[in-house]
């Protein structure tokens, strides 16, 4: 458990780009990596993979940034390990 | 012409709800085939068009249909109905020459999807024996040609959601040229399989509840089954033998985006436009009803109302567009014929058929989509549109008969 949920969400998305892990920073655009709509559900299949969990498809149409998959992936890797008791 | 959709086994019933506006979208059946029905509930959105009521054994002897994989069949009930209600008499001559052009995105992999379970999870060390020519997607043309005894050209064209625009299309311009005295043609498709489900729920673009095109609060497509069938001749040959034409297909055309696998592209839409006005030597103003594309994903619908705007300017607020996808689902390599043969009888009954489904225009789509209700109008010529993922767009323009 070295790597951070955010490193490894960035070096998922250089392979599934295959572009340099350098090139892929918290605050990049998906402009400039040359992300497509197309391109961003690549990535969130293998996002899906990588932490074993199931991304929405209405929360995956709102994602346009990096920093929102690495938050998104954060927030459903902690629901996963924390599990919220059914509520009432 | 034939059809067989979620709206009903024949012309009459598929007629009738277009007309009525009554969807045929609902929950896919868990046991429409083998392997779905052992995971239907593994697939995140439920509902489908699928054909419903349906028993190959009123169709087809059990003999034959160890041979025919779900998508052949309805390829062969369609073309049934088509050459029953186009009167033909098969001389020795036709039989030689006439032509039968099909379309399918995904041919039979249904019954392929049997095999592969057998061997991916039961670990079993062989497949059915028959597993390719029931996959082939030419089985479908293949089965037609034996159904009536067919010998001139007979092939498939499988270009995803365009292929059997692009069938029907050829088969114009060979009975045009003279090539073939007589033609076939439309498309079949049986995608509601489980990892065909899959596959579009990988993609993110299928709706969890229904279709609805050009609407702000659309959810994406809805998939469907299905077939469709024409018959096409020379009008001069048709009326010879004192046939009642039920329109002129008159235009095809045809482009390709070279852009993007799955990003339509509005330019290459308006290109096939043009071609088929062009090719059937139409001015736009003569246009008086679009059946579109139509597929309820914010992709296609903008860039299709962006391809209309740009081909018919002005003359495209008065143009009624409507997509009958909302009620038949997308059947892919089905949906050209299908939709081809909606265009037909809205021409033939002066009726246009709504998009139902609709709750509020997209303002991205300034259009008039016939919302819900279908409308009376005398239209002299109507266009049918399909742009594939691949970038491959092909249009059908039809005069009505008078």
């Amino acid at each position: 458990m070295s790597e951070t949920i955010q490193a490894r969400v960035l070096r998922v998305i250089a392979t599934t780009q295959r572009i340099p892990l350098e090139k892929v920073k918290p605050d990049s655009t998906f402009e400039e990596l040359g992300i497509d709509s197309m391109d961003s559900i690549n990535i969130l299949f293998d996002l899906e993979s990588e932490f074993d969990i199931e991304i929405k498809d209405e929360d995956a149409k709102k994602i346009q940034t990096i920093r929102e998959m690495i938050d998104g992936v954060t927030y459903l890797v902690d629901s996963k390990q924390n599990p919220q008791p059914a509520s009432e | 012409m034939g059809v067989i959709s979620a709206l009903g086994h024949d012309q009459e019933s598929f007629w009738q709800a277009l007309a009525s506006g009554q969807s045929g979208i609902g929950p896919i059946p868990h046991d429409i085939g083998p392997v779905t029905e052992m995971g239907m509930n593994q697939v995140r959105f439920k509902n489908g068009a699928a054909v419903l009521g349906y028993s190959a054994e009123t169709y087809f002897p059990r003999k034959t249909l160890n041979f025919m994989d779900r998508f052949a069949q309805f390829a062969v009930i369609a073309a049934r109905e088509a050459v029953a209600q186009a009167g033909i008499e098969w001389t020795e001559e036709l039989r030689e020459n006439a032509a039968i052009i099909t379309g399918s995105c995904m041919g039979g992999r249904f019954t392929e999807e049997i095999g592969y379970w057998e061997l991916f999870h039961h670990g079993r060390h062989r497949v059915h024996p028959l597993t390719i020519p029931l996959g082939m997607s030419n089985a479908g043309v293949s089965h037609i040609s034996m159904e009536f005894g067919l010998h001139g050209p007979a092939y498939t064209i499988s270009t995803a959601c365009s292929s059997s625009a692009h069938a029907i299309g050829n088969a114009l311009w060979m009975v045009r040229s003279g090539a073939a005295p007589l033609a076939i043609a439309g498309g079949s498709e049986a995608p509601l399989f489980l990892g065909g489900l899959k596959a579009w729920e990988a993609m993110r673009v299928v709706s969890p509840d229904t279709c609805r095109p050009f609407s702000a609060n659309r959810s994406g497509m809805i998939l469907g089954e299905g077939a469709a069938m024409i018959v096409i001749e020379p009008l001069e040959r048709a009326l010879a033998r004192g046939a009642t034409p039920l329109a002129e297909i008159v235009g095809f055309g045809m482009s390709a985006d070279a852009c993007h696998v799955t990003q339509p592209s509005a330019e290459g839409a308006a290109r096939a436009i043009r071609g088929a006005l062009r090719d059937g030597g139409l001015v736009p103003e003569q246009v008086g009803y679009i059946n579109a594309h139509g597929t309820a994903t914010e992709a296609n619908d903008r860039m299709e109302a962006a391809a209309i705007h740009a081909v018919f300017g002005s003359h495209a607020e008065a143009l009624p567009v409507s997509s009958t996808k909302s009620m038949h689902g997308h059947t892919l390599g089905a949906a050209g014929a299908i939709e081809a043969v909606a265009t037909l009888l809205a021409l033939r009954n002066k009726v246009l058929p709504p998009t139902a489904n609709f709750t509020e225009l997209d303002p991205e789509c300034e259009l008039d989509v016939i919302p819900n209700e279908a409308r009376a109008a005398e239209v002299e010529v109507a266009l049918s549109q399909s742009f594939a993922f691949g970038g491959l767009n092909a249009v059908l323009a039809f005069r009505a008969w008078p």
